[in-house]
């Protein structure tokens, strides 16, 4: 008799679990659902969380302030991924359908998730917005239609940084002979930046060389003890979550002088640098857009959410490199909806529209200041066959208290990117069997 | 009442011996097959379907490739995902350069090559056991994980080292909708169920079960004992390739060598001791269990309309699944297929258990 | 020369906080068998508790407390997992603490957060130029992994001490010689277990200081409990020299391959090194470094 409750409550909960996992909610008609995959927990949750945050206070801002996009309210629902593929997938899965008209727009974050999205998206007819990251081959809009690396792919960081480089040394020609290092994750992530810097090392003279770091990235005593012995002349940073603090205080360990390490826009926040403390002083690293909580849209997000206590996090963190990272992905990702509403109407949106809005997106100077994004963000356009729009950073440094920028903006060399990507985006179409669509005849 | 074998008279050895011997569970499994086959593709939505049912599927057929080894044969294995990478990568290797190759036949050099590999790591198991080799395997898992990452060739020279699938075919029908791919999967892993129910009863199973149980009697009844464990280290990770084939083409669609870390390798060895050691079956239980709690758990707060964080759900999460599967220990240490035997011994006598 | 020298004094270095975290598994392995998988997960809940306790109290106080966080926890452990469990084979109480692994990663989110937090104890983190007059160019220690193993070598004696002298010590290694025959003589088996839980959560403690220093307090610390693996098997799962040999020597060769030998093959053969270098030995010598011949040969 004794087992009988066991077997009983196994069963009872099976049922249970069953009916959970195919249950969906309905959402009232007349919402935009945007799924959010997030990651909050897990080894690169302090970078996760505030990006996550800075997304979320900006939807609930506009939500509070205008009603959502032109009355339509904004409905999000977050599902956490861990930064793991399978998971990733899983959330989108699950959040694809849900709402009036199913997920508008998604932002993979993660590049892992991004490539497995990659194949899933045209299918369900979704766009994904990478903002900063994903593959750099992607910004081929004719081949890839479906994905948006906007603001930047990992090879317009490379060539902005190379080319910071090189301004403070005096210009390419005094490149030769330098010896570059990349200490990259090894993911996809951290590799995607190799093949452009392969090409610049050709170009003019420099020598590259690459030392891998293993997830989580918390091994790196190996990593500093081969740059100390090489001595390169500057060190490019790749890295995310624990591993930027860890090469930071691993550089520090050894010697290596911090204002000669510059970072992807990736590796240079907050929680990069403060573990370090003395030691992350004059590091470098690329910024996408500007730090602070000075700007209008904060002033916004202050009164309507954190006054309201609606905040995603903590007050003390607005403002911070990927609390702001998040803000403008959602402003990006916003005025996408914004602009195909302008032709489809004032109501919930397909991916499919979307899609369409994403590739007419015009944010000019004017519309920037108008959202209260002036000095934040530079303007950006899209095209059918350009999907990234802008490629320019700034370089910023750390002083041990705060960031400030040391360069004006940079535009990356897209006479150098443009070849290179057309000639991977041919490779994955071949592979794929994509027929690209002809950009000429696109409106 | 229902399930009683009262009036079933075996007539033959082969009777007795069959892979299901009651004629009940005969028609269970024709029962549970066609809910599988027919009713499910037709009233599951396609999240369902894609986002549960195909990786619980391709997770119960890793688990059977690992459940071989570790439940039958009594060889602890953390190096399961190397060994799905290696069917991964080697279908994505065959399919690209071979593109003339039929699905099927890539799927089966995948596993082909994860027994190469699988017997080349077999090789620590004939001087170490226990633990010690549960380590050991470790090796296979992280060097694998970087062989893939990275030799350039084996990712054909993608920058990223990202590879995606190519478009697939069998026998000139795309399998490109959820459905398409549900019923490839489901296939596939019936009939290697099968074969592996079907294996275990046999010679080889028995050889297993016997170095497991206790290896120098089986050493004495002349079970040569590296010829079992190397053979089940082949057929497992056969399987296991075959399985990690399948999460590759078929589930993710794009992959790099993280999807198949060292998480994975844990994840399927609970799956194996929470389903049960040594039962073909309860590798589908465990799978259900490590792949659907947690997913029911993520969502029971939501469907509960209680509003809490992102962050909150997840930790919790972690903490009822590690509670779970301390209280499912302790409740049933032999896993959740003991559980079922137990409810189908008290069937059988039900009512009248005394 | 020196950078040779460079290398092997960082690896042994970060072998010491291997054989940190090595120690903790080998003294619950020892005394009740259980292979501890959550050993990681305490090492994050340890120090998760002291920083985020350091916020409100001095260091000492919060130093006390945190020991007492992992007493009780021991408590709950051994009441709430082991105490049913009791005479299951190895792998269900493998597969139980990985259980307790889940559970405790994210109570200890949820109590603590998980954001990155800074842990300064005040430990020196200066590099300096050692052996100058010896080889050209010097070699390059960080202050930081001396006092780091300085603190290991501590905690090694302090833990010495206990075995050796004490009471408990002697009951412990006599429940790790035999449990049965130390039951007989009246050595209470759970007791036992709670202290030996209970010091390995505070040896979790001390590592999780250490590394928690090193990195930042977050949870990438609870995974360098695989790291500590082919530590284990290197010195064998029962021997306290073991752990501390076996680290040094698994921290110094993964350094010195991935420095030396690691650019050959495109670099990042450190995570694997440590595993092949501990399964090459093993065909050797399959019990370990210092283990007992209790391990059946096959």
């Amino acid at each position: 008799m004794k087992k009988h409750w066991r077997i009983a409550a196994l069963g009872a909960f099976g049922a249970a679990a069953f009916a959970l996992t195919g249950a969906a909610d309905a959402l009232a008609q007349g919402e935009q659902f945007l799924p959010r995959l997030v990651y909050r927990t897990g080894a690169y949750a302090p970078n996760g969380v505030p990006f996550a945050n800075g997304y979320s206070d900006y939807l609930n801002m506009l939500n509070e302030r205008d009603g959502g996009i032109n009355g339509v309210r904004l409905v999000q629902e977050e599902c956490e991924t861990g930064y793991d593929t399978a998971r990733g997938v899983e959330c989108y899965d699950r959040l694809k359908a849900k709402g009036a008209t199913g997920a508008g727009l998604v932002d993979p974050l993660s590049t892992g998730i991004t490539f497995a999205l990659t194949e899933k998206a045209p299918g369900d007819k979704i766009p994904l917005i990478t903002m900063g990251y994903g593959r750099s081959e992607s910004q081929d809009g004719s081949v890839f239609a479906w994905n948006f690396p906007l603001l930047g792919t990992y090879w317009a960081a490379a060539d902005i940084i190379m080319r910071h480089i090189a301004d403070k040394e005096g210009g390419y020609a005094k490149l030769k002979g330098k010896k570059i290092t990349l200490v990259f994750h090894d993911s996809p992530y951290g590799k995607e930046p190799i093949p452009l810097l392969e090409e610049l090392a050709k170009r003019h003279g420099f020598t590259y060389a690459g030392l891998p770091v293993t997830h989580p990235g918390v091994e790196q005593k190996a990593t500093w003890l081969q740059i100390r012995q090489n001595r390169p002349d500057y060190v490019l940073l790749w890295g995310w979550g624990v591993m930027n603090s860890t090469a930071i205080k691993e550089a520090a360990a050894v010697n290596y002088p911090r204002n000669k390490m510059i970072g992807v826009w990736w590796s240079g926040a907050e929680p990069d640098v403060l573990p370090g403390g003395d030691g992350a002083k004059g590091y470098l690293a690329a910024a996408l857009h500007a730090i602070g909580d000075q700007f209008p849209v904060h002033r916004d997000v202050y009164k309507l959410v954190y006054d309201k206590a609606k905040g995603a996090g903590k007050k003390e963190e607005v403002g911070q490199v990927l609390y702001n990272r998040g803000l403008v992905n959602g402003f990006l990702a916003t005025e996408a909806i914004r602009t195909a509403m302008a032709r489809y109407g004032n109501k919930p949106l397909t991916g499919e529209q979307v899609r369409w809005g994403l590739e007419h997106l015009d944010i000019t100077a004017a519309r920037i200041k108008e959202a209260g994004f002036e000095g934040l963000v530079y303007p950006l356009k899209i095209s059918c066959q350009d999907h990234m729009g802008s490629a320019r950073a700034r370089i910023q440094q750390w002083d041990g208290a705060k960031w400030s920028f040391v360069s004006d903006w940079i535009e990356a060399d897209r006479k150098l990117i443009d070849p290179m990507v057309t000639a991977a985006a041919k490779k994955y179409a071949e592979e794929k069997k994509i027929t690209p669509r002809d950009c000429s005849k696109e409106m | 009442m229902l399930y009683r074998e009262a009036g079933q008279f075996k007539t033959t050895y082969g009777d007795d011996q069959a892979i299901f011997p009651i004629r009940q569970d005969r028609w269970g499994i024709a029962i549970v097959l066609a809910i599988a086959f027919v009713v499910l593709p037709a009233v599951a939505t396609p999240y369902f379907v894609t986002s549960i049912m195909i990786p619980f599927l391709i997770y119960a057929l890793a688990a059977i490739g690992l459940n071989l080894l570790t439940g039958y044969c009594g060889q602890v294995s953390l190096g399961t995902g190397g060994f799905m990478a290696v069917g991964a990568y080697a279908a994505y290797n065959f399919a690209v350069r071979v593109p003339e190759l039929n699905l099927i036949v890539v799927f089966l050099l995948a596993g082909g090559m994860a027994a190469l590999v699988g017997v080349v790591f077999g090789v620590p198991s004939l001087r170490i056991k226990g633990f010690y080799l549960a380590v050991a395997t470790l090796a296979a898992q992280f060097f694998l994980d970087w062989a893939f990452s990275r030799i350039k060739w084996f990712t054909n020279y993608t920058p990223s080292g990202s590879v995606a699938a190519p478009p697939l075919d069998l026998f000139g029908i795309a399998i490109n909708t959820p459905d398409r791919r549900y019923y490839l999967i489901l296939t596939i892993v019936v009939v290697m169920a099968l074969a592996a129910k079907n294996l275990v009863r046999g010679r080889v199973g028995r050889s297993w079960m016997a170095i497991r149980d206790m290896d120098i009697a089986a050493e004495i009844i002349g079970i040569r004992p590296w010829r079992a464990k190397l053979s089940a280290f082949a057929v497992s990770s056969f399987y296991i390739g075959i399985a990690g084939a399948l999460w590759a083409f078929l589930h993710l669609g794009a992959w790099e060598p993280l999807a198949f870390d060292i998480n994975r390798s844990f994840t399927l060895l609970f799956m194996v001791i929470i389903g049960g050691l040594g039962s073909i079956v309860g590798c589908f239980f465990g799978a259900a269990f490590i792949l659907m709690v947690p997913l029911a758990l993520n969502q029971i707060p939501l469907a509960l309309g209680m509003p809490l964080s992102t962050a909150m759900i997840s930790h919790l999460e972690f903490m009822i699944f590690g509670a779970l599967i301390v209280f499912f220990l302790i409740v049933e240490p032999h896993g959740l297929a003991r559980l079922w035997g137990l409810g189908k011994e008290k069937l059988r006598l039900w009512p009248f258990p005394h | 020369m020196g950078f040779f020298f460079e290398v092997l004094f960082g690896g042994f270095l970060a072998g010491v906080l291997y054989a940190l975290v090595a120690l903790g598994f080998v003294l619950i392995f020892k005394a009740s068998g259980v292979f501890n998988f959550a050993q990681g997960a305490m090492v994050l809940f340890a120090a998760l508790s002291l920083v985020r306790l350091m916020e409100w109290m001095p260091i000492p106080l919060a130093l006390l407390a945190s020991v007492a966080i992992m007493i009780v926890f021991a408590l709950a452990v051994e009441r709430l997992v082991l105490r049913p469990l009791v005479n299951q084979e190895g792998i269900i109480l493998f597969m139980a603490t990985i259980g307790v692994s889940y559970f405790l990663d994210g109570f200890a989110q949820t109590v603590w957060g998980s954001e990155i937090y800074k842990l300064d104890i005040g430990l020196p983190n200066e590099p300096v130029m050692i052996l100058e007059s010896v080889f050209d160019g010097g070699v390059l220690v960080n202050t930081f992994d001396l006092a780091a193993a300085a603190i290991a070598g501590v905690l090694v004696l302090v833990l010495a001490i206990f075995f050796q002298k004490t009471r408990i010590g002697r009951a412990l290694r006599a429940v790790a010689d035999d449990h049965q025959a130390a039951q007989s003589v009246g050595i209470p088996l759970r007791d036992i277990w709670v202290i030996v839980w209970s010091t390995s959560g505070i040896v979790a403690l001390v590592a999780g200081i250490v590394w928690g220093s090193a990195l930042g307090v977050q949870f990438s610390i609870a995974l360098v409990a695989l790291k500590a693996l082919p530590v284990l098997i290197l010195g064998g799962f029962t021997s306290v020299p073991g752990a501390i040999i076996g680290g040094l020597i698994i921290g110094a060769g993964e350094k010195l391959a991935e420095v030396f030998i690691g650019p050959c093959f495109g670099g990042g053969i450190e995570t694997w090194f440590g595993y092949v270098l501990a399964l090459l030995f093993l065909l050797v010598r399959p019990q370990g470094l210092f283990g007992e011949r209790i391990i059946e040969r096959v």
